[in-house]
């Protein structure tokens, strides 16, 4: 917030976008996650520093086991982080309770998982709706149409009632997206979202997001092993062993 | 939101229609055994018909006698004993005398009919509260003539005349006496066997020689007390009065024995003699027996159902990593498995319910039990799934409270396993 208030007398006139994009949206402080095994100890983050700033859309490569995910996790605030400071939205997070972090996890971010997750027992519909059943005061009516238009989006309006067991890889990793849109986060957060499909669905799935960040200024952080789709985002960041390389 | 709980829960089990089978399956007969066995319970030893001031009621029904040699004896008492120590109690309202039954042959026709006989006084019909069908009860002028009249319960008259109404002033032959019918009561249950059988006729007509001065006979004494408060005041009183009933054989008997107890009491006294050796009524060693094989009976399906709940919700941690992921608080996790685990105790409840209901009818209506009509006991029932609902809380909720405090990738990754 502070850099926009500096900087904006040199860009009065400058598209809403540009100007957003100066703020930072996450910031990671000198983060560091450490995994104790039983014997193990794996540091799977060491001493990171990055900040992706409002409307960007970065992609995160490097080889297995470098702590892409893990990265993620910390910026969608599933995990701690063993040291540092993560700020969201230009608030450090580190120190919330329960509640709090559950409305920024509600509000702010929408997660893809690589392996989906959606929930088996629930039809399309009602895994789409799952953020905004954590909204207080909203509506069933509005719950529903939300996800409807969500649904729609990734073309998938003509499925709401089936169950994920019915669906291929790909539609369910629509439905996945669905419900990360459905909430309307400002963040995206999205783990090899398309690792599991081929080509083709894969394709589909970049075209979503690219959308998603271009016309609604979403934040999107993704994952992923393919150099072409990572050439299509704004900002690529290469993983090793922990440390950010480039 | 609870709304959405409720459509949630009620698509899981849906969905999980093996599970909610096994669940519900172990609740609900669970459930069924247990409001049978209480029916049961409490038609013997509960305040029915006719022994509805049952609160109000002592029996004396058994003399236990010990010999110098240290032998036992344990009989039925005396008319004449009864008569002359209980009959003069001054702190009961009345006192009852009768005979215990005994299976009496009897003819319709070429047909025998075992029909049960008890001879009773006058005060039995005021001590207990039978239904006159028609007719009234034998009264102290009869008792005192010996008069040749008898109570007959409905199946009798059915079964001896082949009609329930209008039998009475007609004469019905048992144990080889003619007996006029003056009155037609409701059928007694087995179990009550103070107060069951067939035919009541007074005691004066009884082959026996009542004044006998003698300790063992074939009677029993039910004593009503003024109020459930006096009963104490009863007991004491008696224990005192038979204080002075002399031994008839000061060489060989060390003691007498012989107390008014509490219907439940009188049966425990005798079952838990071997443990007791008499010295009291047994009920505070009962009670223990009875809750233990109670709760021994509940133990198993109670395991299997925390163990089941609990599996249950680890199958479900990635969904529990999800919602976390999505904004659930951890409050709100619990607060869906609880109302999950409750909606699923009360189907089960009320399946159970069903199940005894029908239980019961079949019991009642099968010949297993004389007369028997056995009722559901609602507050055993409300207890009982209380107590179902507590162990389906507890086992629902603490593991989703355990798993809802994981980080969401732990929960995703299934660490609650
Ligand atoms: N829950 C965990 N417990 C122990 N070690 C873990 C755990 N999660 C990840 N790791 C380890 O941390 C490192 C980084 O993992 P991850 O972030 O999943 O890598 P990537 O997503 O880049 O393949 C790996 O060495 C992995 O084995
Ligand atoms: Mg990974």
């Amino acid at each position: 917030m502070e850099p926009t208030l500096t900087k904006s007398p040199l860009l009065t006139g400058a598209p809403a976008a540009i100007l957003l994009k100066n703020t930072p949206m996450i910031k990671l402080l000198d983060i560091e996650k450490v995994y104790h095994t039983d014997t193990i100890e794996t540091v799977a983050l060491n001493r990171v520093n990055l900040t992706i700033n409002k409307g960007e859309f970065v992609s995160v490569m490097g080889p297995s086991g470098c702590g892409k995910s893990t990265l993620l996790s910390l910026m969608g605030l599933l995990d701690e982080p063993t040291g540092g400071t993560i700020e969201i939205d230009g608030r450090a997070v580190t120190s919330y309770s329960d509640k709090e972090l559950a409305r920024v996890r509600n509000h702010k971010i929408g997660f893809i998982f690589q392996s989906f997750h959606l929930i088996n027992d629930l039809s399309v519909l009602d895994n789409v709706e799952l953020p905004l059943l954590y909204r207080a005061g909203m509506s069933g009516k509005e719950r529903r149409q939300r996800a409807q238009a969500a649904l729609e989006k990734v073309g998938l309006i003509a499925r709401t009632k089936h169950f994920p067991s019915q669906l291929s890889g790909g539609q369910r990793q629509r439905v996945a997206i669905a419900r990360a849109l459905a909430g309307a986060p400002e963040i995206i957060l999205a783990d090899e979202p398309t690792g599991n499909l081929d080509s083709v669905m894969g394709d589909e799935i970049m075209d979503l997001l690219l959308g998603l960040n271009r016309q609604e200024g979403t934040t999107i952080v993704m994952v992923t092993h393919d150099e072409n789709m990572a050439h299509k985002t704004e900002r690529l960041i290469r993983f090793f062993d922990g440390s950010q390389v480039s | 939101m609870l709304f959405s709980y409720l459509k949630l829960a009620w698509k899981v089990l849906l969905r999980r229609k093996f599970f909610t089978f096994i669940s519900l399956f172990g609740i609900a007969f669970t459930l069924m055994v247990l409001l049978v066995v209480v029916a049961m319970f409490d038609y013997t030893v509960g305040a029915h018909y006719p022994e509805s001031r049952l609160d109000r009621m002592v029996f004396a029904n058994f003399l236990h006698v010990k010999f110098k040699d240290g032998g036992n004896m344990n009989t039925p008492l005396s008319y004449h004993l009864l008569d002359k120590y209980v009959r003069t109690l001054r702190t009961p309202e009345k006192v009852a005398i009768a005979s215990n039954f005994h299976a009496t042959p009897s003819y319709v026709g070429n047909r025998k009919l075992d029909l049960d006989l008890r001879y009773t006084d006058a005060t039995f019909w005021q001590v207990l509260d039978f239904n006159f069908r028609e007719g009234k009860a034998f009264q102290e002028a009869d008792v005192k003539a010996a008069a040749h009249v008898a109570v007959i319960n409905r199946t009798t008259a059915r079964q001896y005349f082949g009609t329930e109404t209008g039998v009475v002033g007609r004469t019905i032959v048992v144990n080889q006496t003619n007996y006029r019918v003056q009155g037609v009561v409701d059928d007694v249950p087995a179990m009550r066997f103070c107060s069951y059988a067939d035919v009541w006729v007074p005691i004066t007509t009884s082959p026996d020689d009542l004044q006998h001065v003698q300790l063992n006979g074939d009677y029993l004494a039910i004593i009503l007390a003024k109020s459930s408060g006096d009963v104490p005041a009863v007991q004491a009183e008696f224990e005192r009065a038979m204080k002075r009933v002399p031994l008839p054989d000061p060489k060989g008997m060390d003691y007498l024995d012989l107390h008014a107890d509490r219907l439940m009491a009188s049966f425990s006294r005798q079952l838990m003699s071997p443990l007791t050796e008499y010295k009291s009524d047994g009920l505070e060693l009962l009670y223990p027996i009875l809750a233990g094989l109670a709760l021994l009976f509940m133990l198993l399906p109670a395991l299997n159902l925390i163990n089941i709940n609990v599996s249950r919700i680890m199958e479900r941690s990635s969904e529990i990593g999800v919602r976390k992921a999505f904004g659930a608080t951890g409050g709100k996790l619990v607060s869906q498995f609880l109302v999950e685990n409750i909606f699923l105790t009360l189907i089960g409840g009320i399946l159970g319910l069903s199940l005894a209901y029908v239980a019961l009818q079949l019991i009642s209506g099968s010949d297993l039990l004389a007369y028997a009509r056995f009722e559901l006991n609602w507050q055993i029932f409300a207890w009982a799934l209380l107590v179902t609902v507590f162990f389906g809380v507890l086992s629902g909720v603490y593991p989703a409270f355990k798993m809802s405090r994981l980080q969401p990738v732990q929960a995703l990754k299934g660490s609650g396993k």
